[in-house]
């Protein structure tokens, strides 16, 4: 190892490491993933300095680029606000987690500590003729059958996700007809929910409308701002005409973010 | 310094993504951790390739991203399935085969 790859090293091996942390202790998935993505650039430029060209910038597409935008992807979908709760289920799983985990690389340590590893031979004789050439030459000629059976694999890994992902509708779809006739029998919102900005003093769609009375309709803010805590507080300034400030009562019946539970 | 520390580099990559799956609840970045194991693993692949100049290493080092790709896609539908059926991404919520 020359001087620059080992000063490569010592940079870039703590990275990984915190990013590795980080995605122990990230409190939210997106940070997590984000750490991840971290660990896997920083990998790719470890093979790239082992002269493992190929894989490394298959390593930087394929995984920081598919990988986990597919991750961010499903991150997106779930929603960050799905909340998970500390209660364990497993009593003693955080502190049996560790000691396990910590035995582990201890045992791997002082494995490794034990082995006698042979001097370095290089890849300089293996990929003489380029090192995309060379892994070329190694996948289709002594590996060809592990390639097919890969290409296989990934056909009807991709098939598994099809029948995964696909839903059977059990109901047909509500006509824009029956959702009004429902509205017209169950007597609720029967005009339509409000809009949000009705009669308040913006019409942006993170102000909850006022209602005749001044209070503010929590039901024409979109749920998705309210889950996330993106309403604009309450009370407003300049509600009434004659300038009295809002009573207690409206700002009581503020949203607060807490509109999780009807997510569902 | 010998290019054994990109050995114990990954031994600990792999001892932490083994935490990961033991400690976090969330499905998502328990399948992260487990990705985290595989890509600790290509790293020392792919160092022991450079230390026998062999490219056996190199190899596996793409078939082991090949089935990565894979299980990811496969894993991340059956999460999402399990989200839509539970509306919830906990390991602990998925317990639909419990007596």
């Amino acid at each position: 190892m020359s001087g620059g790859e080992a000063l490569l090293f010592w940079v870039l091996g703590p990275t990984c490491v915190l990013g590795a942390l980080g995605l122990l202790f990230a409190r939210k998935a997106v940070h997590a993933a984000m750490a991840m993505a971290l660990v896997m650039v920083g990998l790719g430029i470890f093979y790239i300095a082992q002269y493992a060209e190929f894989v490394g910038i298959i390593q930087i597409f394929v995984y920081s680029g598919a990988v986990m935008m597919l991750f961010l992807f499903v991150i997106m979908t779930v929603g960050t606000e799905s909340s998970i709760s500390p209660i364990e289920t497993i009593s003693g799983q955080r502190v049996w987690g560790w000691i396990l985990s910590l035995l582990l690389g201890g045992l791997a340590v002082y494995g490794l500590g034990k082995v006698a590893f042979p001097e370095p031979v290089g890849l300089g004789a293996a990929q003489a003729e380029g090192s995309v050439t060379a892994l070329a030459r190694e996948i289709f000629s002594r590996q060809v059958f592990s390639f097919e059976v890969l290409g296989s694999l990934l056909v009807i890994a991709v098939m598994g996700a099809m029948v995964l992902a696909h839903r059977e509708r059990l109901v047909p779809r509500a006509t824009q007809r029956e959702l009004a006739a429902d509205r017209v029998r169950r007597n609720t919102f029967v005009a339509g929910k409000p809009a949000p900005g009705i009669y308040a003093r913006h019409n942006a769609s993170d102000v909850p409308a006022l209602l005749p009375d001044g209070t503010p309709a929590e039901v024409s803010v979109p749920r998705t701002l309210v889950a996330r805590g993106q309403t604009v507080p309450v009370p407003y300034r300049g509600v009434d005409p004659a300038g009295t400030p809002p009573d207690a009562e409206a700002a009581d019946t503020a949203p607060t973010g807490t509109g999780a539970g009807e997510q569902a | 310094m010998t290019i054994t520390a990109y050995i114990y580099l990954a031994t600990l990559l792999f001892a932490i993504g083994a935490l990961v799956v033991l400690l976090r609840r969330n499905t998502i970045i328990v399948f992260m951790g487990v990705e985290l194991m595989l890509n600790a693993c290509n790293l020392a692949l792919i160092t022991f390739s450079r230390m026998h100049g062999n490219l056996d290493g190199q190899v596996y080092a793409l078939f082991v991203m090949v089935v990565a790709a894979a299980e990811v896609v496969v894993g991340l539908a059956i999460i999402m399935s399990i989200y839509r059926a539970r509306r919830s991404a906990s390991v602990d919520d998925a317990n639909l085969l419990k007596l």
